[in-house]
């Protein structure tokens, strides 16, 4: 069984975001782009499923502009076998929906069959929480989100999903797509030899239409502000001084 | 403008709160039906129908639906969107679900996580952990978005509408239910309860995540917890408040032993009063307090806990 693994290029978690001043958007020239988080956790589970014998090629694939190749190669580095970019666009600022992403990840599934796709549930980015779900209308196959555990049996996989109430647990046919929650493992480092490794695996370089993808968006920014401010209150000396505040306000 | 409105229905039971306010959303674009899934779910029907605003309620009801499972579910939806222009649901984790596929079987974008409807075609949305609004304007024929209810006011009861049974559709049985792991709780559900006290790394474990609790039961408050509490295994992860967990805005948010990663910032900076307390002045939490109390959370927790009547 292939695993198709799709990863994100996108501003690292620890950088500040700043909103450009002419509302255009948020600043990425010169900022320090990483792989998603949730990527990595997807990473992470399908090197684990090659390692258990249950997956024989792990795919790394990624949407974008050119530079996602360095999130390719972190992922080759952290034990996928081979890479595939396809460049939608050359601005980094341009931002590729979800739907979009959906039909060309569905267009390299035709390619390379498959039998699971682990996507991260979410990008920090656009926190749009699509992807999967789209790639799985598209494809027609069952889909298992914001998965915590996750065990392949033969022709289905039982996954527990992190629901608002607590957990559900549900079985999927396979082939299946799979987005994966923050408690499913914790991601490798990638070791300084699997790094210089990395640089010789394969990558595969195509554009969205060689796969006969239309990337046009569907919905047009208009603007990009930044949220209204909260402004900080007062410190308080002791409990009994926030006590008496919070009933002035009518909190308590 | 003709909107279908996917009621949160839980084991049968509407979820009133979440799928008032996304009503709320949703009469701003034109006129609501309301539509009620799952194995048994007239009572839902019957309380979506006193909704303010709603003018007929839908009710499709089988044995596929109980579950929240997407495929039939997104079946059945599909299968009535010729008759609206928008779709949209309050944004839960079902509806996170399910709406992107249904938006991707129409091939149309999904709008998640709308925060302000400014006319038919254009919303806001927050990107990046909330650090920035989006405004969007979709081109698409169908508009399917889910709503973040923290952002908008409950609608009243008020009248009755129509209530229509429909047919389900078949299911396509890709996914079968195996059970849910629900912690029994008589505390009130984490997004909507009017308090909310939430536990960060500093509370140190789960042994001590009870002083955490015990103030939230004094207050008749949620449970809350930061993704740290979270990932360190301190708190559950239906607990968790943040961009990757849920988004409240309650009347009262203590946060205790929280530094206020922006991530978490995110999930609760628009509660009506913030308190936080925490021993490390310098904490970005304070930043967005109304009361700050720099102190050992050991100390002025239990403290506190004794002096609210």
């Amino acid at each position: 069984m292939k695993v198709l693994v799709p990863v994100k290029r996108v501003i690292d978690y620890n950088v500040k975001v700043r909103v450009k001043a002419d509302g255009s958007g948020v600043d990425l020239a010169n900022v320090k782009m990483s792989m998603n988080p949730f990527d990595e956790i997807a990473v992470e589970q399908a090197i684990r499923l090659k390692e258990a014998g249950q997956a024989e090629e792990v795919i790394a694939v990624s949407i974008g502009v050119k530079q996602n190749q360095e999130t390719l190669r972190t992922a080759l580095a952290m034990g996928a076998d081979r890479a595939i970019l396809v460049v939608a666009t050359e601005d980094v600022h341009t931002d590729i929906e979800p739907l979009a992403v959906a039909k060309i990840l569905k267009a390299v599934i035709d390619e390379e069959n498959p039998g699971i796709v682990l996507a991260g549930k979410q990008a920090i980015d656009n926190d749009m929480n699509a992807t999967g779900q789209m790639l799985a209308a598209l494809t027609g196959w069952s889909q298992a989100t914001f998965v915590s555990e996750l065990s392949v049996e033969g022709n289905s996989a039982v996954v527990t999903r992190e629901v608002d109430g607590g957990l559900q647990t549900i079985k999927v046919t396979m082939p299946t797509i799979v987005t994966v929650d923050l408690r499913l493992n914790e991601p490798r480092y990638a070791s300084l030899p699997n790094i210089m490794k990395a640089k010789k695996k394969p990558l595969d370089e195509k554009s969205a239409e060689d796969l006969g993808v239309d990337v046009t968006p569907r919905l047009k920014i208009e603007s990009t502000g930044e949220p209204e401010a909260r402004l900080a209150g007062i410190k308080v000396g002791s409990v009994e001084e926030l006590v008496e505040k919070l009933k002035e306000v009518g909190a308590v | 403008m003709a909107v279908l409105l996917i009621a949160e229905v839980n084991g049968g039971t509407l979820s009133v709160d979440s799928t008032a306010k996304a009503l709320t959303a949703a009469k701003q674009i034109g006129e609501v039906t309301v539509l009620c899934v799952g194995s048994g779910c007239t009572d839902a029907a019957q309380a979506a129908a006193k909704l303010d605003g709603v003018s007929k309620v839908l009710c499709a009801q089988s044995d596929a639906y109980g579950h929240d499972l997407a495929e039939p579910i997104a079946d059945l939806i599909v299968s009535l969107s010729s008759n609206y222009t928008h779709i949209v649901a309050p944004s839960t984790s079902a509806s996170k679900n399910i709406l992107p596929r249904v938006a991707a079987l129409l091939d149309v974008m999904i709008i998640s996580e709308v925060t302000a409807v400014i006319d038919a075609d254009t919303f806001e949305r927050p990107i990046y952990a909330g650090n920035a609004i989006q405004t969007v304007k979709s081109s698409d024929q169908i508009k399917v978005a889910t709503i973040r209810t923290s952002t908008f006011e409950a609608s009243n009861e008020a009248g009755m509408a129509e209530v229509a049974s429909i047919d389900a559709c078949a299911d396509p049985g890709l996914s079968e239910w195996v059970e849910d792991k629900v912690a029994a709780s008589d505390r009130p559900e984490l997004t909507s309860a009017g308090i909310v006290v939430s536990g960060g790394r500093g509370v140190g474990s789960e042994d001590d995540f009870k002083i955490i609790e015990g103030l939230a039961d004094k207050l008749g408050a949620a449970v809350g917890a930061s993704r740290a509490a979270v990932d360190s295994g301190y708190a559950p992860n239906d607990w968790q408040v943040g961009q990757t967990g849920k988004v409240v805005a309650p009347d009262l948010y203590v946060a205790v032993g929280i530094s206020g990663a922006i991530q978490h910032l995110a999930g609760m900076k628009d509660s009506k009063v913030i308190v936080a307390i925490n021993k490390d002045e310098e904490a970005p939490i304070f930043q967005v307090a109304d009361f700050g109390l720099v102190a050992d959370l050991f100390d002025a927790v239990p403290k506190l806990t004794d002096q609210i009547a």
